[in-house]
């Protein structure tokens, strides 16, 4: 299988963010997201917002879309446990959401602490409202979030697309 | 900690005198009294409710203020609201929003729940915690003359700015605002982006 790295990827997802007109991207970091967070810092056209923890993000991209702004949230599968209450605004309200989530607790995983919310990730999503949208082709990755911004911004709904381990890589604990 | 001094403004008043000459303010409340404060001097397309999403008033009026930053926004919300979503102090003094204020309504208590005692009851001091965060506009409200010092600060000076206004623990009278998440959602943005 050829497989792109991780680089060719992220490029192709911001082009698609870009293209989405996605003006705040707010994200607590992951290693996975290495290349998309730079990428939007180093934009003049981004606002890049640094959280303390991922249930800001979606209270900062609702303020966004009333301010007239779309947003991405990027974040760890672990994050999604902490955005869970908070979904219930951006559910009533219909405010578009895109989360961009890296899947930990999986494909190869060594840490046994990231396995329970990993493995919880997409049925905790869809039981709060969540349109899921799991990715684990990297060929597959930017053309799945731009199906995902469309249903986010144009259909109005939060809608995660979830990047595989297997795609994300797992970490040499070896080095 | 700070030192206890007696309290006697009254919520509903000191919203009032916020809100009294607000312009072109946009307004994001957070859930419970602050809600209803803001909806009892008036129900304003210029304010967005919160009803729920406890710990995301300050973040919401972060994610607005970024979007537009030619105009002024101020969040109201509840100490025990704050509390929750304390992090986001320090999300906003790193994004250092200009033209974003933030002021609560500090009664020390869990209003809508039985008027429990919040952290603030105790001590805690979130005026002091903006400022750790890197607030360079801070300030704690116990008078009427104090609260008209800070009116100004709330609308004029560069943000990000936050005051905690100490207020009496007394229950209001509730006075509700439209409930439809998208029909106050959509008001707002008709309101100010003259299209949806």
């Amino acid at each position: 299988m050829a497989t792109k790295k991780k680089t060719d990827w992220s490029k192709d997802v911001f082009k698609v963010l870009k293209n989405a007109d996605v003006k705040q991207v707010a994200y607590v970091p992951d290693a996975g997201h290495t290349s998309l967070i730079k990428m939007a810092i180093a934009d003049n056209a981004i606002k890049p917002v640094s959280l303390t923890s991922e249930q800001e993000g979606v209270a900062v991209l609702s303020g966004a879309w009333l301010g007239g702004e779309a947003g991405a949230l990027l974040m760890q599968s672990s994050g999604v446990g902490n955005v869970i209450n908070m979904l219930g605004m951006a559910n009533e309200c219909r405010f578009p959401l895109l989360m961009l989530v890296t899947m930990r607790g999986e494909w190869g995983e060594f840490n046994p602490w990231q396995v329970p919310m990993g493995q919880a990730t997409e049925a905790v999503l869809e039981a709060a409202g969540v349109i899921v949208h799991r990715v684990d082709e990297p060929s597959e990755i930017a053309e799945t979030v731009e199906a995902a911004a469309r249903l986010a911004f144009e259909g109005g709904r939060m809608v995660a697309v979830l990047i595989g381990q297997r795609v994300v890589g797992f970490k040499d604990w070896t080095k | 900690m700070t030192a206890r001094r007696k309290i006697t403004l009254d919520r509903r008043k000191v919203v009032s005198r916020i809100l009294k000459d607000r312009g072109e303010l946009l307004l994001v409340t957070g859930l419970g009294a602050p809600t209803w404060d803001a909806a009892s001097v008036e129900d304003n397309p210029n304010n967005f409710y919160l009803w729920g999403g406890m710990g995301g008033a300050v973040l919401t009026g972060l994610g607005l203020a970024l979007a537009q930053p030619k105009r002024r926004v101020l969040v109201i919300t509840g100490d025990g609201e704050m509390l929750m979503g304390v992090g986001g102090l320090a999300t906003v003094a790193v994004q250092k929003p200009s033209n974003l204020a933030i002021c609560i309504v500090d009664n020390q208590r869990y209003g809508e729940t039985g008027m429990q005692e919040t952290h603030t009851a105790h001590g805690v001091d979130l005026a002091a915690m903006a400022a750790g965060a890197g607030f360079q506009t801070t300030s704690t409200v116990y008078t009427s003359a104090e609260l008209n010092t800070a009116i100004p600060v709330l609308y004029n000076e560069p943000g990000p700015v936050f005051v905690d206004v100490k207020i009496t623990a007394v229950d209001q009278p509730m006075s509700l605002p439209p409930r439809d998440g998208p029909t106050l959602k959509h008001r707002f943005r008709e309101n100010l982006l003259g299209s949806i």
